[in-house]
């Protein structure tokens, strides 16, 4: 099957952006590079392409009741115009998915999923909803860009005349930003302050151009994949697929705080009740390696000269400068200070685990 | 990033590793194409002075942000100087790959090796059909 394009192809080709299949789209891995996006993020702000995500709403008498029940998280605790991350998971516990969910009333719940997981995902939800409320796939009905960066509000306020300061950090509100209605998200996937803006995909290629002028002057780079995979890293951001699946629960991958247990029920609760009495075996931790060397997803981790785990991301920290990554091992070895060895290529290498996230703005 | 261009007095590999004379030793890198393919460099792992290296077989590892590649000898030899300023500065193999991005010295066992590689021309051609 050939990847589906964004409505921003055109602009990422004219931008000289290096176009990759990731997850069944094609997008810009980088345009000038990883290390100088990355950069750009912590120190000013960058833009990205993020239409390939996925996104499902509930809508009509029930909606929040019906998506509560699939979901760890609980939207009873949040007001409308107020979005959280939450955990789709099997009966098992597993992920299936890791979601974020924006309440726009107690009758209408929009869930924005991952790419390669938009359609698994609204087969499964449609499976499992109450009935009710319409459940229904608007993936092709919005297209999606992310600003981030300390001077990301400043720059995305060029363009709105609402306040966009006052949508607090997980909030959202349906305002206009260079003419065109959208909904702006104080949300993203960096670890710095931005908003993420769901947009028509007609109006998607003019606001894109639009962010990108108003935010030239202050520094604003379009970024690619490479530098929202090294930045979400850095602010240990679980990537589904990587890092989180549907053999690992929100507790091995340290994600407990998306999972109320005072909620009647959702999907896995009674798998993750067993897991929480008995206490996780593995866990998912940071750490970074203590000799020359870069971990990356799938590398064995050792113990004694034995595998006990497994690398789930890793990379050459641009904003630290040292290797870091993450991997599931033993609970045992799971604590700060702990040492094991990363296998490349054949060879041990020492590791020890540290607190994370390991970059934290300021 | 350096830009692409391919100088006439070296040689080139399929693999895009690139080879200079120089007396009777060759001073070998990869090329500008293969930095621009790999993204920004953040690991060089170089072999050992003294190492045997064999023609198209790997003597050590460049690593970008993105992607683990190999690098592959363009000739069988023996490694006679590693450019150990790299390990520090990776970086530099985007800056200067023809250059201070040199990674080692081959002393090739056949002294005719380095004539049998391609030309700048032929590397071009072969780069253009890499899409």
């Amino acid at each position: 099957m050939a990847p589906r394009r964004t409505p921003l192809y055109d602009a990422h080709v004219r931008l000289g952006g290096k176009m990759v299949e990731f997850a069944g789209w094609e997008l810009p891995v980088q345009y000038e590079g990883v290390i100088a996006e990355h950069k750009a993020v912590r120190e000013a702000a960058g833009l990205f392409d993020v239409s390939h995500m996925g996104e499902i709403v509930f809508e009509g008498p029930g909606a929040l009741e019906a998506c509560n029940e699939l979901v760890t998280n609980d939207l009873n605790r949040i007001a409308d115009g107020q979005a959280i991350y939450a955990g789709l998971l099997n009966e098992a516990g597993g992920f299936v998915d890791d979601v974020i969910c924006y309440r726009f009333s107690p009758e209408k719940i929009l869930v924005c999923v991952n790419a390669s997981n938009a359609e698994k995902d609204f087969a499964w939800m449609k499976a499992r909803a109450k009935p009710g409320p319409d459940v229904r796939d608007e993936s092709a009905d919005w297209a999606q860009l992310a600003i981030q960066g300390p001077k990301a509000v400043g720059i995305l306020q060029k363009l709105a005349k609402t306040d966009l300061s006052a949508i607090a950090f997980f909030h959202f509100a349906e305002v206009e930003l260079d003419g065109k209605g959208v909904i702006a998200a104080r949300t993203g996937y960096t670890g710095e302050d931005g908003f993420e803006i769901f947009c028509r995909p007609t109006d998607a290629e003019a606001l894109w151009e639009a962010i990108l002028a108003a935010g030239k002057p202050e520094g604003l780079v379009p970024c690619g994949l490479g530098a929202r995979d090294s930045l979400r890293l850095e602010a240990k951001l679980a990537l589904y697929g990587n890092d989180i699946d549907d053999e690992h629960t929100p507790l091995e991958a340290g994600l407990g705080w998306i999972v109320k247990f005072d909620k009647p029920s959702f999907v896995g609760k009674a798998a993750l009740e067993k897991q929480k009495a008995e206490g996780p075996k593995r866990k998912l931790v940071g750490f970074t390696l203590t000799e020359r060397g870069i971990p990356r997803h799938g590398y064995p981790v050792l113990a004694d000269g034995a595998q006990v785990g497994v690398v789930t991301s890793g990379t050459m920290s641009p904003t630290l400068g040292i290797p870091i990554g993450l991997a599931y091992v033993p609970t045992e070895l799971a604590s700060e200070g702990s040492s094991f060895a990363v296998e490349i290529r054949g060879k041990p290498v020492a590791a020890q685990v540290v607190k994370t996230p390991f970059y934290k703005r300021k | 990033m350096a830009e692409l261009s391919y100088p006439e007095d070296l040689r080139y590999t399929e693999d895009h590793e690139w080879a200079r004379k120089e007396g009777d030793v060759l001073v070998v890198g990869i090329t500008s194409f293969a930095q621009s393919q790999l993204g920004d460099v953040v690991y060089v792992d170089l072999p050992d002075v003294g190492k045997e290296v064999k023609a198209g077989s790997d003597f050590g590892v460049v690593e970008s942000t993105k992607a683990v590649s190999e690098l592959l000898s363009p000739v069988d030899g023996t490694v006679t100087e590693r450019n150990t300023p790299l390990i520090d500065a990776p970086e530099t193999v985007n800056e200067d790959p023809y250059g201070k991005g040199w990674m080692i010295k081959v002393k090739p066992a056949d002294p005719g090796a380095f004539d049998k590689l391609m030309d700048a021309k032929a590397y071009a051609e072969f780069v253009s059909k890499q899409g």
